[in-house]
């Protein structure tokens, strides 16, 4: 295995090509703008416009996220076409009821990123170059089917019932799901900028948490249905709050897994400088970097999505800031990384005691995202177990 | 980095240290993880919540240390917003200490390097040009003001020096950043309660904890209307109006002034198909003298209406005194045999004279819709419809209450219906349930009747002779001493069961009877009252065909006059008629720090951006004339991010060797 982990690739892509995904987004959004005319208000024009330049900017050096996005697009308005009016179609029809159809594709979306992880790890036991594309490969295709899947849904959604339809972000199944499209993007990005192939099972590794909740929610709890939103839910702030958030949250968790690669390394190294690990994984000084830049990303996403999530409460609630458990929760996590930050950036620390902060974030993190719903009780109707 | 060590620090005067220490970076972590861990306290222990809820949780003991600890209210606990001062004075001491040298470090080119400390850069390389010095000089500046750097040109003794620099901005990012606490903090603070605390610490207002009503609450709970802040809820019942607002305060409440007064027309929840609510809505009209003509607006969540600065809520909705008719039921014979109809109303309270007792009742709520799984039902997820419902409470002379749930229809389970009725003592207990048999005619008359019978004493005293001969018969036996305490047994059992159910008979078996006979003759006892309860029921029968259906009734009948001691009311509230009255939940807010907060978090979000992801670059060249012909020395360094600047860097490398015809 060649090790070229760590040198970063700035390969930019044709100008042509650049130019022609910059056209097709732009043509996209007005294409949508001009046929939803009627029904979208300001805020929704906006939102379309923003993802169109959000698009623009992340596809327009990485051909993977082109792809993905390609077959989002066409294989989600295949569904919506299949689907017509008629909701059962989802049952009975073959093409729905074992590919597109929202259920369906989550469960795809969870196969193949148990698979990518397993992949992925096999690839660097066996430090099989090979094995481990195929991770990525599986992981595109994971992320792809969820990203369908919560198209889908979005579109099932409206056939339940006019009232009842909404952007499938709403409850706890829905973003255990864009928890894991999200984080895989991320990551995606990150392996491609930085070759990190071998951190990708580290990272699916809370993915597959992730997706193991998910079913275990969905077939336990029959979180799986949908179901329409309570009036506190009920406004455009949700379509960006929350997966602003989770921008967040994915890259939280992502930072906390190479803290547990730094950490294995760091360990091995002292006990077997030139074992295996060691050799595949990328230098402690690369993972160290990683961290913080993904940290950064994260946190900036996080201050967005916190104050976000202020406006909507002074709309909703009657106040920008209630102290309500997750709001305050929050604020922790908000402090703790802010803390990760100063630690790092003005007295130097790095290394160890930093990934170990990290990982420790996760579960901070993790309570902010999880045990708030589960534990306590607050204004925040989102989602309880 | 851009703090100055204070290892060695020269002697600084007192003033001087206490300024170092507000900004020093160990206090501003400890102070961000501190406000962290602190924060936590808030969300684990609920806030706000009745002090008496708190009490029975906690016990006297503790309840006392936490309020004194603020803990029901932590955030604005003065230990909390201590620390929370201090991070903003530790965050204004480094943004006065740190904002000079950002400013000049966003506009300053450096000029004063050596060849030395360029040589010690990470990033540096040098070459050979083939082009004249001015020449060079000139190309390498057009070339780095087309990449957008700024450049500046100093001729040094033996060398010209060229400084670049990019993203300046970056530090603006920093100052931008640290301000935004400081903004936002003081715009919080705007909207906050303090001032109201200070003024209560100074004895101006009171905050009032008794149940008044608005007229009667003392001006000095009263807050006029001004400029301030404040957050408060009110709730007005459909077709009346209020011009106040309650701020709630740790136990208690001030009422707050409106300059207008809102009337509540209409509140509205709307469904789904599925039965979940869809929408809470409001139609309520603002009458202000100000105003040509009232204002009429419809709010609902998620959708306020904004006012002269007041925004008006959608929070909550309550009942708002709705009519009702009951019939009380009497469950003691001496209070009479019919029903008696009552007119009230819910938040109402009327005394009653039943039998011996003076009770009064207290309607608590009522709802008009109540689909629910039947409280004792093996399977949680099988929904009724029970109707409406309404919880009151019967208070005795001594004051002590028992809490009551009714629903209005009668559920069924097993095929037969019950009047179900919940009680607890206190709100700290789960409800338990007594369920009344309907008779035929769908009312309580049959079960009432057989009550009355259970507890007619001659009746009682007839039917147990009539058991004693029949059974004495049966064994032959005719000896007058156990014709007569038969009798008595039986008649006893009767009356033990009536006033305290099977538990009390069970309990009598275990400790009067003797060890050798208790084993068979605890059956026994227990049988012939059974016996003797279905021979007071099917005594109002002549010789009518006992059926199944009579049977069940029987059984279900003697289940709930066995739980009616444990059900401590001598009536049972029948709810037969309502008209639903609801009230709006508003909650009334001035935020007058509301853009402060805003303009600090457009602060932060610029701020972080541009620390994150406007990269510092600086460069700088030395060209130098040297016997051997002109070299270049490159060097550059990023504060942020190195892994993207050595692509950065070598590009450039590429860039600036053929701009002057490099000779390697
Ligand atoms: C209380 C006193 C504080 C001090 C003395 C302080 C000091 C500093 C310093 C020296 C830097 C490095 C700037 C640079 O050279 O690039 C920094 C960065 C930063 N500070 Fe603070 N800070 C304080 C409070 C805060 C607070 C309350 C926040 C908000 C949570 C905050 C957020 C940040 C962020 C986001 C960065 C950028 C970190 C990075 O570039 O990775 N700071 N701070």
């Amino acid at each position: 295995m060649t090790t070229t982990t760590g040198t970063l690739n700035l390969v930019e892509d044709r100008p042509f090509t650049q130019w022609l995904w910059r056209g097709v987004m732009a043509l996209a959004a007005m294409a949508l703008i001009a046929i939803y005319s009627s029904v979208f208000d300001i805020y929704e024009i906006s939102i379309v416009i923003f993802t169109a330049v959000a698009m623009m900017f992340l596809g327009q050096n990485w051909s993977g996220f082109r792809w993905h996005s390609l077959a989002v697009t066409i294989l989600s308005l295949l569904a919506i076409r299949i689907y017509g009016n008629d909701l059962t179609l989802g049952e009975t029809d073959f093409f729905l009821s074992y590919l597109l159809a929202s259920q369906s594709a989550f469960m795809w979306m969870s196969a193949l990123f148990v698979m990518a992880t397993v992949s992925y790890f096999a690839g660097l036991l066996f430090r099989s170059e090979f094995t481990a594309k195929v991770g990525t490969g599986l992981t595109w295709s994971a992320a792809t089917m969820g990203m369908i899947g919560l198209m889908v849904r979005w579109k099932e959604s409206y056939l339940i019932g006019a009232d009842v339809g909404h952007i499938p972000v709403s409850n706890l199944y829905e973003v255990f799901i864009l928890f894991s499209v999200i984080t895989a993007l991320i990551y995606l990005f990150y392996e491609r900028r930085y070759q990190i192939r071998s951190l990708g099972g580290f990272v699916l590794l809370v993915i597959s948490a992730a997706v193991a909740f998910l079913l275990w929610y969905g077939f336990e709890r029959g979180a799986h249905e949908i179901q329409p939103l309570v009036p506190a839910l009920q406004s455009y702030w949700m379509k960006i709050h929350v997966p602003a958030n989770f921008v967040g949250y994915g890259t939280f968790a992502m930072a906390a897994m190479i803290g547990v690669a730094y950490l294995l390394v760091s360990w091995q190294q002292t006990k077997n400088p030139n074992g295996r690990l060691v050799e595949a994984m990328p230098s402690l000084a690369v993972m160290d970097e990683l961290m913080y830049k993904v940290i950064a990303l994260g946190f900036a996403f996080f201050t967005v999505a916190t104050i976000l999530g202020a406006l909507w409460a002074a709309e909703a609630w009657g106040g920008y800031w209630s102290w309500d458990p997750k709001e305050t929760w929050a604020l922790i996590v908000w402090l703790n990384y802010a803390a990760w930050l100063h630690m790092r950036m003005t007295k130097g620390w790095s290394g160890n005691p930093m990934a170990w902060w990290a990982v420790i974030g996760l579960f901070v993190t993790l309570f902010a995202f999880l045990g708030v719903n589960m534990f306590l009780t607050g204004l925040h109707s989102y989602g309880t177990l | 980095m851009s703090e100055t060590s204070d290892s060695q620090a020269p002697r600084y005067t007192l003033g001087q240290r206490i300024f170092l220490f507000f900004g020093s970076m160990d206090l501003a972590i400890t102070l961000l993880l501190t406000l962290a861990v602190a924060s936590v306290i808030g969300t684990v222990l609920q806030q706000n919540q009745p002090y008496t809820d708190y009490l029975i949780k906690f016990g006297p003991f503790w309840f006392e240390i936490f309020e004194t600890a603020g803990l029901y209210d932590v955030y604005s606990a003065l230990w909390f917003l201590a620390i929370l001062t201090l991070l903003v004075v530790s965050t204004s001491v480094c943004v006065i200490r740190q904002t000079p040298s950002m400013i000049r470090d966003m506009w300053h080119l450096r000029t004063h390097v050596q060849e030395k400390s360029l040589q010690a850069l990470r990033h540096n390389i040098s070459w050979k040009v083939s082009t004249p010095e001015n020449q060079t000089v000139t190309a390498l500046m057009a070339e780095f003001t087309k990449q957008g750097f700024r450049v500046k040109q100093t001729d040094k003794t033996d060398a010209i020096l060229i400084s670049a620099m990019r993203g300046g901005m970056n530090r603006l990012g920093y100052i931008l950043t640290h301000l935004a606490i400081i903004v936002i903090c003081v715009g919080g603070l705007m909207d906050s309660n303090l001032p109201l605390k200070f003024a209560e610490w100074q004895g101006k207002i009171k905050v009032e904890t008794r149940d008044l009503a608005v007229s009667q609450v003392p001006a000095k709970s009263r807050l006029s209307v001004s400029k301030q802040a404040f957050r408060g809820s009110i709730n007005i019942p459909e077709g009346r109006s209020s011009d106040v607002a309650f701020v709630a305060m740790r136990d208690g409440y001030l009422v707050q002034s409106l300059p207008f007064k809102i009337e509540v027309i209409d509140f509205r929840i709307e469904h789904y198909e599925t039965g979940q609510p869809k929408s809470f809505e409001t139609d309520l009209i603002v009458h202000d003298s100000d105003l040509a003509e009232p204002l009429a607006a419809t709010i609902s969540v998620n959708h306020p209406l904004i006012y002269k600065g007041y925004a008006i809520y959608q929070a909550s909705f309550s009942d708002g005194g709705s009519l009702l008719s009951i019939d009380a039921w009497p469950l003691d014979d001496r209070i009479g045999k019919e029903a008696i109809a009552i007119e009230t109303q819910v938040f109402q309270t009327s005394q009653f004279r039943w039998g011996e007792q003076k009770t009064q009742l207290e309607i608590t709520a009522f709802r008009p819709f109540n689909i629910n799984a039947d409280p004792t039902d093996d399977d949680p997820g099988r929904l009724r419809n029970f109707g409406p419902s309404m919880g009151f409470k019967l208070r005795s002379e001594t004051g002590e209450a028992m809490e009551y749930l009714n629903y209005m229809l009668p559920v069924t389970r097993n095929e037969r219906e019950f009047y179900l009725s919940g009680v607890r003592a206190s709100p700290a207990d789960e409800f338990g349930y007594l369920y009344l048999p309907v008779d035929n005619n769908g009312e309580l008359t049959e079960f009432n009747q057989f009550l009355k019978r259970v507890r007619d004493k001659a009746l009682v005293s007839a039917i147990a002779g009539e058991m004693m001969l029949e059974t004495l018969a049966a064994i032959d036996g005719s000896e007058e001493g156990l014709q007569q305490s038969l009798q008595q047994t039986l008649t006893m059992l009767v009356a033990m069961f009536e006033r305290g159910g099977f538990t009390t008979v069970t309990e009598f078996i275990e400790t009067s009877l003797p060890e050798a006979e208790r084993e068979t003759l605890g059956p026994a006892y227990l049988a012939m009252l059974r016996e003797m309860l279905a021979r007071i029921y099917f005594s109002k029968v002549d010789d009518e065909l006992v059926g199944e259906a009579e049977l069940l009734f029987l059984q279900d009948a003697v289940d709930a006059i066995g739980s009616l001691p444990r059900y401590g009311s001598p009536v049972f509230l029948m709810l037969t008629d309502y008209e639903h009255v609801e009230a709006s939940g508003l909650q009334i807010a001035r935020s007058p720090g509301k853009p402060v907060v805003y303009l600090g978090c457009a602060f932060l979000v610029a701020g972080v951006f541009l620390l994150f992801y406007l990269p510092q670059r600086r460069l700088w060249v030395l060209v130098k004339t040297q016997a051997q012909g002109v070299t270049v020395l490159l060097a550059g360094m990023s504060n942020r991010n190195p892994r993207d600047f050595d692509p950065f860097f070598d590009q450039l490398t590429n860039t600036l060797k053929q701009l002057n015809g490099n000779s390697h």
